[in-house]
C-alpha cells in the first residue's frame, strides 16, 4: 500500500513575500478594488477594501461575506474586483477562507493544479465577523496548515441592513434596533467585544493579529502585508467611521478613525508570533507619553450619540480609563493581577 | 426477480462488458461502503462533523486518511453551517469535495445547503437519513434530505450497501457534468443501511477512472488566471433568468443521468435501471412505492402475497430529485391501486400525505386512467416496518381497487399506538 504524508506539502505550503512599502510615495499604483461600486459618500470601509487588495495584489482570492461591502460592491454585471472574488454567507468568512485555502493545498499537493503561493482573504463585517461568524473564525484559527487571512470590517453595526447594533456597537448607540426613547434612554448595554485581542489570546498558534485603522493607510496596507507574509491563519480588525451609521457629515470619516486612536477607544497593535506591539499614538498613550483626549470629543461628534448625558460619558470615560491603567496589557487584554 | 431495465434500452457495449474487472468483495456497512467511493473519486477536500447517523462515514474515511490510504485535505469542522460551507467554497476553487450530516445537522447547515445549490456547486454528499429532533430519535426519517427538495439538490435513496457505493460514484459523474453542475445528496437510512453490513463489490481503481472523469470547474473557477466575480447580488434585474438557469440545469440532469447508468451498467456490469426499482411489477394489479430500505421487508411481503396468487408488485424510487415522473407514470399506468409508503410526514399537506404521495399523486394526475392512490406513513424515528404491516397496507390497497370502503383523501398511519 502506497503511504502518503499527507502534510509533507501542506503545511509548508509557501507564502508570497510581501515586503513592506516604507511610505506612502513607495506604494504601488495597481489597483485591485476599482470603479463599479456603489458605497455610501464618506464610506470607509470601501477605502479599507482598496487598500487590503492593493497591499495583497493580482494572485489573491478574496472571498466577501454578506454584508455592506458585498451588497453595495459587488452589484451583478459592475463589480469592482480586478482578483477573483466569491461571495459567503454572513457567517461565514472563516469557512470560506479554509475551504479555498483546503483546496488550493490539496490541488497543488496532487499536481490538479500548477504550484504557487496564493493569498487568500476573506473580509466581513462587525456582523457577520464577530457575531455570527465568531465560531468559524475561531475555528480558522485553529487549522494552522493553511494560508489565510480574516478581515473583519467594523463599521460598529449592521449597516447594510439599516443600521442595527451588533455586538461590537459601542454601549449606548442610537440604532433602528437601539433607539432611545422616553424610558429608556439607553437600549444597547452591551460593552463592545475586545475582538482582536480575543482572537490573538485564544488563538496561541495564530502569528498574526493586528488592528488598523484607514487613517494610517501605509499601516494599514504593511499589516496586511505582513499577515500574508508570515502565514497560516491570521486576523486583521480594521475600525471603519460610518457616515450612515454614526450620523456625521461623510468628510469626517478619516478624522473620526483618528479621534478612535486618539481617545483611546481605538487601541493599534499587532501580535505577530505572541509577541504584542502597540503602534502610533496608542504606543504613546500606552507608554503615557501622550495623553488621551476626553471620549466625549469623539462620541459628540457622531449621531448616535447625540442622547448621552453626563451620566453616559463619564460611564463611557471611566470604562475607557480602566482600559488603560487597570488591564494586565494595557488597551489590549483585561483581567488585573492579584 | 424482474431483470433491470435500461430506460434507454441501449445495447450494452460488448467490448466494456468483457473488459477486465478487478473487484474485491469485503463485508461493510452503507457507510464504509460510501467512504470507499469517496477514496476511489479521490475525493480533495472532506469535512466532518459529528451527528449519528452519518458520521460513521467520516469514521471511516479518517481512518483510510491516517493509515496513509486515502490523500485529502479533510477538516473537522466547528459546526454543519461549517462544513458544508468549507466544502462549498473547496469546489468553486476546482476540488472535488464530499460531506454529510443527518437530521437536525443537516438543517444546520440549511444557508450553505440552499447557497450550494444556488451557485451550481457539484458536491457530493451522504446523508444518513434521522429523525429531527425533538423529541430525539436516532432512527430514520426522511424529512432532513427532503427539506431540500426544491432548492436544486438532487437527491437519491439507496437500499443496501452496493448501491451506496455505486450511487456515489455515479452521484460525481452526474453532478459534475457541466451540463449540470448541480449537487447531489445521497440518502442512506439510519441504522438499517448505515450501519448495517453486507457484501459489497470494491471496484478497482481502474474501473472507477475509466467512469468518472476529472473534476473540471472550467471557466467557473475561482483562480487568479480567472479572475471572476462569483455570487453578487443580482436582485430583480437577473434572478429570475438565473433561477431560470437552474430549472434548465436541473431539467438536463435527467438525461446525464441516464447516460451515467448506461455506462455505470456497461463498465460494471450492475446498477439497474435509473430512476427506479422494479420489483414483480409486470402483471401487478396493485403496486406499493417507497424508498430506501423499506425495499427489504416490502419485498419479502410482496413475495409471500405473490406465493398466494396476490398480484402486488413494488417500484422502488431511487431518485426523488430529479423526480422520475415519465418513468412512475409509464410503471403505475396500468395498475388499479398505488400504495404509496412515506416514511416522512408533511403536516397540513393534501390529504395530510407525506411528501412521496403527494407527488406521485401529482405526477399521476394527467393520465387518462389514474389508479387510485392511497397514502401510508409508516416507520418514523426508525421504528421497523415488518412485513405483516406491508400485507396490511397491501389488503388495504386492493379493497381500493376493488371499490372496498378506503379513503383515498386520507392517510393511513401503519404501526402507530392511537
Amino acid at each position: 500500500m502506497q503511504q502518503i504524508n499527507i502534510h509533507a506539502l501542506s503545511d509548508y505550503l509557501e507564502t508570497q513575500v510581501l515586503e513592506p512599502w516604507k511610505g506612502i510615495k513607495k506604494v504601488a499604483h495597481d489597483e485591485y478594488f476599482t470603479s463599479g461600486h456603489r458605497t455610501c459618500q464618506g464610506c470607509e470601509s470601501a477605502l479599507v477594501m482598496r487598500l487590503m487588495i492593493k497591499a495583497a495584489g493580482p494572485r489573491t482570492i478574496v472571498l466577501g461575506a454578506t454584508g455592506c461591502m458585498y451588497v453595495a460592491n459587488t452589484t451583478y454585471y459592475s463589480t469592482p474586483w480586478v482578483v477573483p472574488w466569491m461571495h459567503t454567507q454572513l457567517g461565514s468568512s472563516g469557512s470560506a477562507a479554509t475551504g479555498t485555502a483546503a483546496a488550493l493545498t490539496a490541488l497543488m499537493r496532487k499536481g490538479k493544479m500548477e504550484k504557487e503561493p496564493i493569498n487568500v482573504i476573506a473580509f466581513c463585517g462587525d456582523g457577520g465577523g464577530a457575531d455570527m461568524g465568531l465560531s468559524a473564525i475561531s475555528a480558522a484559527l485553529q487549522h494552522t496548515q493553511y494560508n489565510l487571512l480574516i478581515f473583519l470590517y467594523d463599521n460598529e453595526s449592521y449597516a447594510n441592513t439599516d443600521i442595527q447594533v451588533s455586538g461590537l456597537s459601542p454601549y449606548g448607540a442610537n440604532s433602528t434596533f437601539s433607539p432611545p426613547g422616553k424610558v429608556h434612554r439607553i437600549m444597547h448595554k452591551r460593552w463592545k467585544k475586545n475582538t482582536a485581542a480575543m482572537l490573538a489570546a485564544g488563538h496561541p498558534d495564530c502569528k498574526y493579529v493586528a488592528t488598523v485603522s484607514a487613517g494610517n493607510a501605509v499601516d494599514t496596507i504593511n499589516k496586511v502585508r505582513r499577515a500574508l507574509t508570515i502565514g497560516g491563519p491570521t486576523f486583521i480588525h480594521s475600525l471603519d467611521p460610518c457616515p450612515k451609521g454614526w450620523d456625521y457629515d461623510p468628510k469626517y470619516s478619516h478624522d473620526l478613525g483618528e479621534l478612535a486612536v486618539e481617545t483611546g477607544i481605538w487601541p493599534l497593535y499587532e501580535v505577530e508570533e505572541g509577541k504584542l506591539k502597540m503602534y502610533g499614538k496608542s504606543k504613546h498613550i500606552a507608554k503615557r507619553r501622550v495623553e488621551r483626549k476626553p471620549v466625549s470629543e469623539y462620541l459628540l461628534r457622531q449621531g448616535r450619540f447625540a442622547h448621552f448625558t453626563k451620566e453616559d460619558l463619564d460611564y463611557f470615560q471611566g470604562k475607557i480609563d480602566e482600559m488603560w491603567e487597570k488591564w494586565l496589557l494595557p488597551g489590549v487584554i483585561p483581567f488585573t493581577g492579584e | 426477480m424482474n431483470p433491470p431495465k435500461s430506460a434507454t434500452a441501449k445495447k450494452v457495449d460488448v467490448q466494456a462488458a468483457r473488459a477486465p474487472r478487478s473487484e474485491s468483495e469485503e463485508l461493510i456497512s452503507g457507510s464504509e461502503a460510501i467512504s470507499h467511493a469517496v477514496k476511489l473519486a479521490d475525493v480533495d477536500v472532506i469535512t466532518a462533523y459529528p451527528i449519528r447517523p452519518y458520521d460513521t462515514v467520516m469514521q471511516y474515511v479518517s481512518q483510510m486518511i491516517a493509515n496513509g490510504e486515502f490523500d485529502c485535505e479533510y477538516i473537522v469542522a466547528e459546526s454543519e453551517h461549517s462544513q458544508f460551507e468549507i466544502v462549498k467554497h473547496a469546489s468553486a476553487v476546482g476540488a472535488r469535495v464530499f460531506c454529510g450530516s443527518s437530521g437536525v445537522g443537516w438543517l444546520y447547515a440549511f444557508e450553505a445547503l440552499a447557497v450550494t445549490a444556488g451557485l451550481r456547486l457539484p458536491m457530493v454528499a451522504m446523508v444518513g437519513n434521522r429523525a429531527l429532533d425533538d423529541p430525539g430519535a436516532f432512527g430514520v426519517e426522511h424529512n432532513d434530505a427532503l427539506s431540500v427538495r426544491d432548492l436544486g439538490w438532487m437527491l437519491a435513496w439507496v437500499a443496501t450497501a452496493q448501491e451506496a457505493l455505486d450511487t456515489a460514484l455515479i452521484a460525481y459523474r452526474v453532478a459534475e457534468d457541466s451540463r449540470v453542475f448541480l449537487p447531489c445528496a445521497i440518502s442512506c437510512d439510519g441504522a438499517f443501511l448505515t450501519h448495517s453490513q453486507s457484501i459489497v463489490k470494491v471496484p478497482s481503481q481502474q474501473m472507477v477512472d475509466n467512469f468518472l472523469p476529472p473534476y473540471d470547474r472550467g471557466d467557473k473557477q475561482l483562480h487568479p488566471d480567472n479572475p471572476i466575480t462569483v455570487a453578487p447580488q443580482a436582485n430583480e434585474d437577473w434572478v429570475m433568468e438565473i433561477r431560470r438557469q437552474n430549472d434548465m440545469a436541473a431539467r438536463r440532469a435527467r438525461e446525464v443521468i441516464i447516460e451515467a447508468y448506461d455506462d455505470f451498467n456497461n463498465q460494471f456490469g450492475r446498477g439497474g435501471e435509473p430512476f427506479i426499482e422494479r420489483y414483480m411489477m409486470e402483471d401487478a394489479e396493485v403496486a406499493l412505492v417507497g424508498m430506501g430500505t423499506l425495499a427489504m421487508p416490502v419485498k419479502v411481503a410482496v413475495r409471500k402475497m405473490r406465493q398466494e396468487g396476490k398480484k402486488v408488485g413494488f417500484l422502488r424510487v431511487r431518485w426523488f430529485r430529479p423526480f422520475p415522473t415519465i418513468e412512475l407514470q409509464g410503471a403505475l399506468s396500468g395498475v388499479h391501486a398505488v400504495g404509496v409508503i412515506d416514511r416522512d410526514y408533511s403536516f397540513g399537506s393534501t390529504f395530510h400525505s407525506g411528501a412521496l404521495a403527494n407527488e406521485l399523486r401529482s405526477a399521476l394526475y394527467p393520465l387518462a386512467n389514474r389508479p387510485k392512490v392511497v397514502s401510508f406513513i409508516a416507520g418514523l424515528g426508525g421504528r421497523e416496518v415488518s412485513t405483516d404491516n406491508v400485507i396490511d397496507i397491501t389488503g388495504r390497497v386492493f379493497a381500493a381497487a376493488n371499490g372496498g370502503e378506503i379513503d383515498d383523501q386520507d392517510t393511513y398511519w401503519i404501526g402507530v399506538r392511537e
